[in-house]
């Protein structure tokens, strides 16, 4: 039997003995609305859809997803039972996933918890759910993105302050790597190929692709690489620490 | 079984570890003595999968710590330094976690727990937070996340560093009436440890290892060893007397209490003369005593290179 599981339950646990959870829920709950119906205009676009909520997602992970994982492996450092961790049976992939996972599924739970405005809109008017399924994935993904960022900036240090700013960093520069203003700036600088290349690697640009309601295998896959690929180079960190 | 082949282990330019060397049986408690910083818990890491080597290698059970870190892990119970847990989990939680992580099946599980549980009388703080507890509770905790899968060989880093001496005396007992058919390693730098726990004893420092053999042999290599000690209050036995005796090499007045201990030459005994004299000369003599050795005189020569 595997012990990712196990490890996902402690940590799921963890969140939850600890004021962690309940404090991240309701400010994610309370940010999310608000931004929908102030800075989104939820009712001033007269659709019934869900596009003003979802489009404030990424800037609302910038902030909560780090937050997430912050504590994630550096903690474990700090209080020494990375120690205790690591020499249990579990390979480093294991332990990585394990607390991946918690955290992803925690926020997916608390994207689950915004169901009230998804019943809202369903009351205003007749939305097309498909969308708001595919944008739900989407957000999904992004968080997961976001969250293995932070997970592996994580192994880098004991602080989890020192994690939480470098995580926001480099998930801002994955926002704002597809933006227009960005990419212009760079257009005379490199090589056309390059700029395009780079396009493709913001997160926003395949966020977006999703959340038209367009399930592309491209999408997904971009996701699900970036995660994977940051978990890995995280499990590299934790090798690399056993050796220096 | 717990064999340490020239492990090695640098920080840096630091050499943490140097080519140390060891070899625990079953049914040995096998002492790492030396003073702090001398590399016992980086050694400790290596064995445990912690950390990876330098160079060398090490195998518990027969299983590489690189090459099968899973089956050696499996083998294995640590305690590493100051017993880390996690200080949010009541002490079930983390106990039935590690179960789960171990992957023990269901009912060895819980059987397992029920002993570790009594045997180590945490019946009571089973549903407080680790992060409440005191030291000494925390300290055991954390042995009985290492035995609760009743591993062949145990690792066990300063188990009573911090500890009482009633507590100290418990924690010891727990090690004792483990030992029979285990292979335990135990680190400290507390010598009475040695005596009351450990059948060998491996002196290292800085990252060397400088001696290996029974706490008798290193009691042997002691000054003391075979001297006599005693007190004679308020009669003047004359050093001289006993300087004449063939036996004797030396004799030392302790300037505090007038202790008079009298060292024997290489492999003379001194006890029955000094007796025979104290007898002859009619002398009231509280107490003698043979001196088996003095560990820590000989921890300190071994690990300073002192020859006092």
């Amino acid at each position: 039997m595997s012990p990712i599981p196990a490890i996902m339950r402690r940590e799921l646990r963890s969140y939850f003995v600890t004021p962690v959870a309940y404090v991240f829920l309701v400010i994610f709950l309370v940010l999310a609305g608000l931004l929908t119906f102030y800075a989104g205009d939820f009712y001033e676009r007269g659709l019934a859809d869900l596009q003003p909520f979802f489009v404030m997602h990424p800037w609302l992970y910038l902030i909560l997803a780090p937050a997430l994982s912050m504590r994630m492996w550096a903690e474990e450092a700090k209080s020494g039972t990375l120690e205790l961790l690591l020499t249990l049976p579990v390979t480093l992939v294991q332990a990585m996933l394990g607390k991946f996972l918690a955290a992803w599924l925690f926020l997916g739970l608390a994207l689950a918890l915004t169901f009230p405005i998804w019943i809202t809109v369903n009351y205003l008017g007749d939305p097309d759910n498909g969308v708001i399924f595919a944008s739900y994935l989407g957000s999904w993904l992004m968080a997961g993105a976001f969250l293995a960022v932070g997970a592996c900036l994580s192994t880098l240090t004991r602080s989890q302050v020192v994690a939480f700013i470098l995580t926001a960093l480099v998930c801002v520069l994955l926002i704002l790597v597809g933006q227009p203003q960005v990419l212009d700036f760079f257009q005379g600088a490199l090589p056309r190929k390059l700029v395009n290349g780079v396009a493709h690697l913001s997160i926003l640009r395949h966020f977006e692709a999703i959340a038209r309601g367009v399930l592309d295998v491209r999408d997904l896959v971009y996701f699900l690489f970036t995660i994977l690929a940051w978990l890995t180079a995280g499990v590299l960190v934790l090798d690399l620490k056993r050796a220096r | 079984m717990i064999e340490a082949d020239r492990l090695t282990r640098c920080y840096g330019r630091l050499m943490a570890v140097d080519a140390l060397s060891l070899r625990a049986e079953p049914g040995q408690v096998l002492g790492l003595l030396g003073p702090n910083g001398a590399g016992k818990s980086t050694a400790m890491r290596m064995i445990a999968g912690f950390l990876a080597p330098t160079s060398g290698t090490a195998r518990v059970c027969g299983h590489d710590v690189q090459r099968e870190p899973l089956k050696a892990k499996r083998a294995l119970g640590y305690l590493p330094e100051g017993a880390p847990s996690y200080g949010e989990m009541t002490v079930r939680e983390f106990l039935t976690f590690i179960l789960r992580v171990r992957a023990l099946r269901a009912e060895t599980g819980r059987r397992r727990f029920e002993e570790v549980v009594t045997h180590l009388q945490l019946e009571e703080v089973l549903e407080q937070c680790i992060d409440t507890l005191s030291k000494g509770l925390r300290r055991r905790v954390g042995l009985a996340q290492a035995i609760l899968h009743d591993p062949p060989v145990l690792m066990l880093d300063e188990p009573t560093d911090g500890l009482d001496p009633n507590q100290k005396h418990a924690v010891r007992q727990l090690i004792d009436s483990m030992a029979r058919e285990r292979t335990i390693l135990i680190s400290t730098h507390l010598l009475e440890e040695v005596h009351a726990l450990c059948n060998r004893v491996v002196i290292i420092a800085r990252g060397r290892l400088l001696a290996d053999a029974t706490p008798a042999e290193l009691e042997a290599r002691s000054r003391y060893h075979g001297a006599v000690s005693f007190s004679a209050p308020g009669s003047g036995v004359s050093q001289e007397m006993l300087g004449r005796l063939p036996q004797v090499a030396a004799i030392e007045v302790d300037p505090l209490d007038g202790r008079i201990t009298v060292f024997p030459k290489p492999g003379a005994r001194v006890l029955e003369p000094v007796e025979d004299l104290l007898r002859q000369q009619g002398l009231e003599v509280s107490e003698i005593q043979l001196e088996r050795g003095r560990l820590d005189e000989v921890f300190r020569q071994i690990t300073t290179g002192e020859t006092a």
